[in-house]
């Protein structure tokens, strides 16, 4: 007998003859109908219609029937949510009834129902159920109060769960720690700037004793709240360690890497002679290898966990090359991060091993796995000096195979090889050339190039090569053609006598016939070296390279540490740091490793070390590269000879970046190749030539304040003047007659990235006043002051002082309403005053919030309707592009445009502070003065508030 | 914690869905169909995916996918696991796990999964307990509950939930007290061609089956515990006496789990128990090739070796083969072009061999790569790395139980390159 049998009913009126069955009164036959509607639910049939007939079955002792009625009930109490009140009335008896099974599952229950009204009913039972004597249901209880927290999170601070849930830290059943201690974790991530999770050493003592006792589940949890604590000193740390180290040999591989995070993170504070740090090290390595044996998707996990630790410790895995060997079945995914973390791991003691192992991989199946082992060889001869030669004989070996796409990827790696080792390996280039007909993908036909025309003098018919390429110059890709163009100058200033036609012929191709940019501008530089100063061009072009590095694949530094802190978690599988893709209200937090205490410096406090974790909005990582760049542009304009990186460059630069971050599978050579200069043509003496037209015609207007990178690349592209941000005059917030003399006006304003509140404050008593101090109550963004009021000399009377506050979004975050509203203590040698003033939302518009066009597609569809908010502007004199650029000084960003039937749609998107995206549509009819804006975000509340920005912007 | 999960057929039909917290719509399974298309074969779809929106973690398991929907940031490994995990209980409950089994008890299935995870959390995920909530269906049981209208829902609270051995419930009762322990070693090797190894490693696991009345002690002591520096654990072991006294004190979970695993590496306690001589070539010209293996004992420690096979799976080009073996039987696939040499025991005297040609395709280049050999064996009363158990103490209960151990070695991934 099976269940299939309730998915056989499909003749017509269905529906009615459950609903008959269902009101049977024999018990049996009850049950069987509930089952037969939860088998329809379970296929996605809409069993709705039977709601009152299902909540009427619930009044049962049978604990089989009352379980299926709540897995219905959960399913369709949010579509029927007045038929669901029926239900709270069992719930809430069912919440003490003497079996602690049921209490637990009532409560359990009632948590799932996402019914507004439902919560209400549901605070008395869950606060009873939280100090229940039994363990089971408080540990049920803790859970619930993370759901009700999804559903209501005012209501369970209103209530007082959360203080409730942290008593629970010390309960004596370790289960129940352990579900207190996950219910928090959640209910934190939504508030970053809360300290839910207070970590004192009593805490982290509890914690550890849990961890021993509970589940293995309950460890993983305990072990990733462990890692956010910092320890006092290094014998805290030490003393942690032993008592995690247990779980390395727990069974569940989750279990095993959250403890090998806590151990990484925490060893950073062992001091490195200690013996038990050596210990500790050799007692790492064999759990990592066992992950390795485990199903091919924890393998997977574990590998890409892996790759980051070995960057951060080599010496913890360099003795296990072996257990990264391929096996010719594992998947793809598999195969190609083992081979990544052997080329990390590969040295001159095992090199032997490696390229025989590579070599092997060459000859597989797999095309793309086949590419990254003929790179990796590549690799290897870059890294280990020693191997070179052997390195170049087998891609040679390779070569002989005449494997498409085996000869190419090898043509690749060998111009890397010569980049590093130059006038060594040229004896193969004659091999090399015999190929050339093969070759079909861009990336290897540039290197071809690249190759022929830096060797052109050795080359005997290098004109002839490089004129075979040229014919089909326009169907090269923009890579080819570059590189082409290249080439040829070098054949040129090598060759001059034979080769003139040639270099004109690539001239004229590149600056006349061609409408890539690059391309052009590339060809105008040469043409014009070439013109005014041969032996200039000589020196430019054929400049001694800048020999290439080894591993331009790690992952930068301090993102490891970040990455490291973040070991068994998406963020560790991305190589991503969290705040690249946590999106909207969940906040992030910024995670760094321990200072050790063997360098001498005194051991951070808990608030500023990564305990609490500093909580730092999400989008503070681009903007700071933004700067950084901007900046760059304006130091090397000044001297007009040099000049910034060429602005293809500079987004390359991000972009390389991104890519490395992403460590996606071809990054892995990419990011290598792009520094040699293979692509951008002569070298990177040249780059400095190429940069300069684009770059300059931006610098005039690189002056005004705005001066991020955005709005730069943006006026360059011709949308508008540029525009400071919007920012309201100044009103007067504090009167002299409340200030006891002392009056205060002012007005907020976001310059160059950082919000700022400006104040000018007069001093209408007859006595000096001094002592000046600032202090803001929570609010909604967690605004909070920077620094301290610089009122550096005493006021006097009489006598007024303008002050700018810089200010930063990372402090307590409490709701106000209106939800810009700031409540502000200033004090001075008289008294302390207190006022508050509203500031406009724009100042929270970061300067990172264009979001990318596909991404606003899939948000703004992905964002319920209900979400969606319509204002109108009135009276608003300006054309659809004015308007754009007027916003995007406010950093209001215009990603599409659209007109239909005279009409003008802007798609925009905003970024607030605390990563909130707000999607607008502002919708221009010529000669019409009204404006509609259409605004959606996941957290509506804010619409309203952005919407006045939007008007206070469009109008001033 | 995780959102929801799906199961996915083979084919690409979600046929089950759950969800822990509010409704996502299966639409989000697109970006694992797609991922899925792209992968080709369904064991290379990448665990891990990112979506727009969500983040979707998957495994492949029987022929199935078990898909789970993640918002937030969450380990990637403690999802993995538990998918494992769910994978596991159907098993045990079922017998199988495949999508007519799971179509068959959809309602059991939703219990259990409303049982393991609650919020996003796992609530209960060890068999013993989840025994004691929801009964594994049997023909007789439904057959009685039909007729006295019971229930397959335990109306108690499990013991197990809160004391401190989670994994054992209370009142265990039997009439046969015993205790049983499968040491199961698995040889990990890669051979080159000339028959060297390149890297060889022994996974090996105890599993237990245990049943025992009331509340047992028990200690198992091995000769040569040295043996062991990577082991991991059930949670039932007490690990401070094992790193003290290398011995295994526990009290078992009621029925069959596996007591712990373990993983040695060192190349020279990694004995190979067969060699390979084989040659397998194609010619530059003429659509065939040749194709000659034969297999010796080596390293066998006086056992004989048995259940030998060898799995090759050749070149697309392959179209036929014709070959002769000395002993056992071979078969060749057409269609996924797997050559199966079934051998049976290994008889030193007279050593298998399998030998003949290989047509390929008329025209077709020859095979770019070299063909694998996967060799499967077993060798009974064996434990390869040379792993003993010494002796089984019980404490705690007065009866004398049946004790036994047994040993096994088999080849894991065991391939040998040419």
């Amino acid at each position: 007998m099976t269940d299939s049998k309730y998915f056989t009913t499909t003749k017509k009126g269905e529906i009615f003859e459950l609903k008959a069955e269902l009101n049977s009164d024999k018990k049996e036959k009850k049950k069987e109908a509930v089952k037969k509607v939860i088998a329809s639910m379970t296929v996605g049939k809409d069993v709705s219609a039977l709601f009152p007939d299902v909540v009427n079955c619930m009044q049962t002792d049978n604990l089989e029937l009352k379980k299926l009625v709540y897995l219905y009930l959960m399913n369709y109490a949010k579509s029927q949510p007045d038929m669901a009140i029926m239900a709270v009335n069992t719930f809430v008896k069912d919440c003490e009834d003497p079996n602690p099974l049921i209490r637990a599952l009532a409560v359990r229950t009632m948590g799932c129902i996402r019914v507004d009204k439902i919560t209400e009913y549901l605070c008395e039972p869950l606060r009873k159920c939280l100090k229940d004597e039994d363990p089971y249901v408080r540990k049920t209880a803790a859970v619930c109060v993370a759901k009700l927290h999804d559903i209501n999170a005012q209501l369970v601070e209103d209530q007082g769960f959360l203080d409730t849930l942290k008593d629970l830290i010390s309960d004596s059943n370790p289960m129940v720690v352990a579900n207190a201690v996950a219910a928090l974790s959640e209910i934190a991530e939504s508030h970053p700037n809360s300290n839910l999770l207070d970590l004192n050493p009593q805490t982290i003592n509890k914690l550890l004793t849990a961890l021993n006792e509970c589940t293995e589940w309950g460890q993983i949890f305990i072990l990733d709240c462990l890692a956010n604590y910092t320890p006092r000193d290094d014998r805290e740390s030490q003393s942690i360690c032993e008592r995690v180290t247990p779980r390395l040999s727990h069974a569940n591989s989750a279990v095993v890497l959250s403890a090998v995070k806590v151990l990484m993170k925490f060893m950073e504070m062992l001091p490195k002679d200690l013996d038990y740090y050596g210990t500790l090290l050799k007692k790492l390595a064999p759990p990592l290898v066992t992950l390795l044996s485990a199903e091919p998707e924890l393998q997977y996990v574990a590998l890409r966990n892996i790759n980051l630790i070995v960057q951060r410790r080599p010496e913890i895995l360099k003795h296990e090359m072996k257990v990264f060997f391929v096996k010719y079945n594992d998947p793809i995914y598999v195969k190609l991060e083992k081979l990544d973390i052997m080329i990390r791991l590969a040295s001159q003691a095992n090199i032997a091993q490696v390229l025989a192992e590579l070599k092997e991989y060459a000859t597989e199946v797999d095309v793309d796995f086949v590419r990254k082992a003929v790179r990796a060889i590549g690799r290897c001869a870059i890294k280990v000096e020693q191997s070179a030669e052997r390195c170049v004989s087998t891609l040679l070996d390779l070569i002989q195979t005449k494997v498409n796409y085996v000869v190419q990827e090898a043509i690749v790696v060998i111009k890397d090889i010569f980049r590093k080792y130059p006038n060594k390996y040229e004896s193969v280039i004659a091999t090399l050339c015999e190929n050339l007909d093969s070759l079909d993908e861009p990336e290897a036909r540039a290197a071809m190039i690249w190759i022929v025309g830096e060797y052109a003098e050795r080359i005997d018919n290098a004109d002839e090569l490089l004129e075979s390429f040229l014919e089909g110059f326009h169907d090269e890709s923009t890579q080819v053609q570059l590189q082409l163009l290249t080439a040829i100058v070098k054949l040129f200033l090598k060759k001059p006598t034979e080769t003139q036609e040639l270099v004109q012929q690539v001239l004229s191709l590149a600056t006349q016939d061609s409408d890539n940019p690059d391309l052009r501008d590339r060809g105008y530089i040469y043409w014009r070296l070439l013109s005014t100063d041969p032996v200039a061009a000589k020196e430019v072009v054929l400049a001694e390279k800048p020999l290439i590095s080894e591993e331009t694949d790690l992952i930068e530094p301090t993102l490891l540490e970040e990455l490291i802190c973040h070991i068994g978690t998406l963020a560790s599988v991305y190589h991503k740091p969290p705040s690249a893709f946590v999106e909207g209200s969940r906040g992030v937090q910024h995670k760094r490793l321990p200072g050790s205490a063997g360098s001498g410096e005194s051991v951070e406090s808990p608030d500023t070390g990564s305990a609490a974790g500093v909580p730092d909005a999400p989008p503070a990582v681009i903007p700071s590269q933004g700067d950084l760049l901007g900046d760059l542009l304006n130091l090397d304009l000044t001297p007009p000879a040099t000049s910034g990186p060429p602005p293809p460059a500079t987004s390359g630069l991000q972009l390389g970046a991104m890519d490395l971050l992403g460590g996606g599978l071809d990054s892995l050579m990419g990011d290598e190749s792009e520094p040699l200069g293979g692509d951008l043509g002569g070298g990177s003496a040249m780059g400095a030539g190429f940069g300069a037209p684009p770059a300059a015609t931006a610098a005039p207007f690189s002056a005004p304040v705005s001066g991020g990178l955005d709005d730069l690349f943006d006026l360059g592209g011709g949308v508008g003047m540029p525009m400071g941000a919007y920012s309201p005059p100044k009103t007067v917030w504090l009167p002299a007659m409340k200030g006891k003399g002392l009056e205060i006006s002012g007005t907020f304003a976001r310059r160059g990235g950082v919000i700022q509140m400006e104040m000018t404050l007069t001093n209408k008593a007859m006595s000096v006043m001094t002592d000046f101090a600032i202090q803001f109550n929570r609010n909604s963004f967690g605004l909070a002051p920077a620094g301290p009021l610089q009122v550096l000399t005493p006021l006097s009377p009489n006598q007024s002082i303008e002050v700018s506050l810089p200010l930063s979004t990372v402090g307590p975050v409490m709701k106000m309403d209106p939800l810009n509203n700031l409540q502000v203590a200033v004090k001075n040698n008289i008294d302390v005053f207190y006022f508050s003033c509203q500031y406009p939302i724009s100042m929270l518009f970061v300067e990172d919030g264009k979001m990318e066009r596909q991404v606003f597609l899939a948000t703004w569809k992905d964002i319920p309707n209900d979400n969606e908010a319509q204002f109108q502007i009135k009276d608003c004199h300006l054309s659809s592009d004015a308007a754009s650029s007027k916003l995007q000084g406010s950093n209001i960003f215009t990603i599409a445009k659209r007109t239909v039937d005279g009409q003008d749609m802007l798609y925009q998107s905003v970024k607030l502070s605390n990563g909130i995206w707000v999607l607008a549509e502002l919708r221009v009819q010529t000669g019409n003065p009204i404006f509609t804006v259409c605004l959606k975000c996941r957290a509506p509340e804010v619409s309203q508030c952005v919407f006045q920005s939007y008007e206070a912007v469009l109008k001033n | 914690m995780i959102h929801s999960l799906f199961l996915v057929s083979h084919s690409g039909d979600i046929f089950l869905e759950k969800h822990w917290k509010s409704v996502i719509s299966r639409s989000v399974c697109d970006y694992f169909l797609e991922a899925k298309e792209k992968a080709g074969d369904p064991e290379n779809v990448s665990p891990v995916l990112r979506t727009p929106h969500h983040y979707i973690i998957s495994i492949y398991r029987d022929k199935l996918f078990f898909v789970s929907v993640t918002l937030t940031e969450v380990p990637p490994l403690f999802v993995i696991e538990f998918l494992h995990r769910v994978a596991d209980t159907f098993q045990d409950y079922f017998g199988e796990c495949s999508e007519s089994v799971i179509k068959d008890n959809t309602v059991t299935v939703y219990e259990l999964l409303e049982e393991m995870l609650d919020n996003g959390f796992p609530l209960a995920t060890e068999s013993n307990v989840l025994k004691e909530m929801i009964r594994p269906p049997n023909i007789l049981r439904s057959v009685v509950n039909t007729l006295t209208g019971g229930s397959n829902v335990g109306g108690t609270l499990p013991t197990g939930q809160l004391s401190n051995v989670p994994w054992r419930r209370a009142g265990v009762k039997y009439t046969n007290n015993e205790a049983y322990f499968d040491v199961i070693e698995e040889i990990d090797a890669i051979l080159d061609k000339s028959g060297t190894t390149v890297f060889a490693e022994i996974q090996g696991v105890i599993e237990a089956c245990v049943k025992l009345t009331g509340m047992p002690d028990l200690t198992l002591s091995f000769m040569n515990p040295r043996l062991l520096d990577d082991v991991s654990f059930h949670p039932c072991v007490r690990f401070k006496r094992w790193e003290s006294e290398r011995v295994l004190s526990f009290i078992p979970p009621d029925g069959n789990f596996r007591l712990m695993s373990y993983h040695v590496s060192s190349q020279n306690l990694v004995a190979i128990p067969v060699y390979v001589k084989q040659n397998i070539s194609f010619l530059e010209t003429g659509s065939c090739g040749r194709l000659d293996i034969t297999i010796g004992p080596k390293q066998t420690m006086g056992k004989m070796v048995e259940s030998l096979m060898v799995t090759i799976p050749m070149p697309k080009s392959v179209l036929s083969v014709n070959l002769t073996a000395t002993q056992g039987t071979y078969t060749f696939d057409v269609t996924t072009k797997v050559l199966l040499w079934d051998i049976g025991k290994l008889n030193p005297q007279k050593l298998p061999n399998l030998k003949g040609s290989l047509s390929t395709q008329t025209g077709a280049p020859k095979p770019e790569e070299n063909p694998s050999l996967n060799i499967d064996l077993k060798i009974q009363q064996l434990a390869i790395s040379g792993l003993k158990v010494s002796r089984l103490d019980m404490y705690g209960e007065k009866y004398k139980p049946f004790k036994g151990v047994k040993y096994v070695t088999k080849a894991g991934k065991f391939q040998v390159r040419t």
